[in-house]
């Protein structure tokens, strides 16, 4: 196979594989949007996507809001400013760590058990004999998994905030000289409405990311190009579904403060 | 009335051709038994009947349906009249006995859960498996996987039903258990039946017709004492190979004939 033949092949691979994946979005999305609703499968999900990551979710924003704090004070101190010190843990979290972080530790918890569980299932055939129930695979398994993972990441994504803001405080006010009058005002004063707004898009749109890559790398396992098949192939898109996730999650990062700033 | 119907069926996969102008029928009520050696393409023709995959060229007809132009949502619909029994039995392993077999009548119907439960109970008692409700497919034997995948199967009484390998990795007498459930629920449910084996000769004994799959094409499809001395000699090789030499008196003969 010539060059050009082997780029022209692996271009159609990937052109497929994307219009397959955007077909499936847009089946998962209907799916969920639309009765009848598994309630049951949906809580399911939630205390699986939600509720089992709120431990990572609590440490995580805890240490990145002493960080941040941490930094921020040394910083500000230099400039005589440490009143603002509030404002810039506030607006970093609001805006970009939390929602970021929280996708990150939804992707690495969650996400990946996911991409396994749905691949394994394919290559088990059990997404077949779903098929051959007469049961819509799309509704029943990943319809659920859909609305749970949006749902959670808002929701972990707000208690990431919190928590973050919360571990600033420590650093900034109880182990420096910052008070705690001006470093909530200072927050107040700097946070604007639509600075929650785009960090609530933000989570909306990296839960609906982190869930569509994983359900659909597992899904199209077989489909995968080195192969999909055996512990290997499942390892392999659960690899993939992970990079291509988190690496997605950064661009979407952008062109949503690049479009809301 | 012809349930099954394929036409000309040709399949490649890349580069490989695995179903060549394939053509086969069978007639409500009749069991088929799809044979051949292995990586001939049995389970390939078995997905085609149940819309799984699509053929590249020719026509795949199942309850008058053209499943390789059907919609998602036909498929669905015909679909409704099918139970299946894979080869590993594809039971959701999340879900225990009593849930997996419950599952179609759970998502397909808008039974009680009371009524639910008594038809898994009646189903788990007719596969002798009374106790298994709370057991994950992880904590079955193989035997017991298929026993639990045909509960599933026939949960909702279906006028079709496609068994893959249904006795593949299982010791003779739980091959011999299969083969008994088989019977006694046929015997009972009369539904048609697809069963892709290579279990020769014990499977004849409960085919209507035997279908020889080899070069990438169906043989012949013949009654199994017409099949066990077939002229074809891809047929006789194989019953050759499976069965050893057939002796054949005068009297039998003229008896088949």
């Amino acid at each position: 196979m010539g060059p050009v033949q082997a780029l022209g092949e692996t271009s159609l691979y990937y052109i497929n594989f994307a219009g397959k994946m955007t077909l499936l979005l847009g089946q998962c999305i209907w799916a969920a949007i639309t009765p009848p609703y598994d309630w049951r499968a949906i809580l399911r999900q939630i205390n699986f996507i939600g509720a089992r990551s709120m431990g990572v979710i609590i440490l995580t924003g805890l240490f990145t809001g002493m960080i941040l704090s941490l930094q921020g004070y040394h910083l500000l101190s230099q400039y005589g400013s440490v009143s603002a010190l509030g404002a810039g843990v506030g607006n970093g979290l609001i805006r970009e760590l939390g929602p970021v972080l929280t996708a990150l530790m939804v992707i690495g918890r969650a996400g990946s058990a996911i991409c396994a569980e749905i691949g394994i299932m394919r290559n088990s055939e059990q997404i077949d004999a779903l098929s051959c129930m007469a049961i819509d695979p799309v509704r029943y398994l990943l319809a659920p998994k859909f609305t749970a993972c949006v749902f959670s990441m808002l929701l972990l994504s707000f208690i990431f905030d919190v928590v973050g803001i919360f571990g600033g405080y420590i650093v900034g006010v109880a182990l420096s000289d910052v008070s705690s009058g001006s470093y909530f005002q200072g927050m107040a004063d700097a946070i604007y409405f639509s600075d929650v707004k785009m960090g609530l898009y933000k989570a909306a749109v990296f839960g609906i990311v982190t869930v569509w890559i994983a359900t659909s790398k597992g899904y199209f396992v077989h489909l995968e190009r080195l192969g999909g098949f055996g512990a290997e192939g499942v390892s392999r898109a659960t690899t993939n579904a992970v990079v291509l996730s988190s690496v997605s999650i950064l661009l979407w990062d952008y062109l949503i403060s690049a479009l809301m700033i | 009335m012809k349930i099954i119907e394929l036409e000309g069926v040709c399949k490649s996969f890349g580069k490989q051709e695995v179903l060549k102008d394939v053509n086969l029928s069978l007639e409500e009520g009749n069991t088929l038994v799809i044979v051949g050696a292995s990586g001939q393409g049995k389970s390939v023709l078995l997905k085609h009947m149940l819309g799984l995959h699509r053929p590249d060229s020719g026509k795949v007809r199942v309850l008058g349906h053209e499943l390789g132009k059907a919609s998602e949502r036909e498929l669905k619909e015909v679909r409704k009249h099918f139970g299946v029994l894979f080869q590993n039995a594809a039971l959701l392993d999340s879900l225990n006995v009593f849930d997996n077999v419950a599952l179609p009548l759970r998502q397909r119907t808008s039974l009680s859960s009371k009524r639910i439960a008594e038809r898994v109970h009646e189903l788990l008692e007719m596969m002798d498996l009374p106790e298994a409700h709370d057991k994950f497919p992880a904590q079955l034997s193989g035997g017991m996987r298929k026993r639990v995948g045909l509960a599933r199967a026939l949960s909702l009484d279906p006028q079709l039903v496609f068994f893959d390998e249904p006795t593949t990795g299982l010791d003779v007498h739980k091959s011999n258990e299969i083969y008994r459930l088989f019977h006694k629920t046929r015997e009972k449910l009369g539904y048609t039946g697809v069963i892709v084996s290579h279990d020769v000769p014990k499977i004849f004994k409960l085919a209507d017709e035997v279908a020889l799959l080899a070069e990438r094409t169906i043989q012949v499809s013949l009654p199994p004492e017409k099949f066990q001395i077939s002229e074809n000699p891809l047929v006789s090789s194989f019953v050759n190979t499976t069965m050893g030499p057939v002796y054949i008196s005068e009297n039998e003969e003229s008896r088949i004939s």
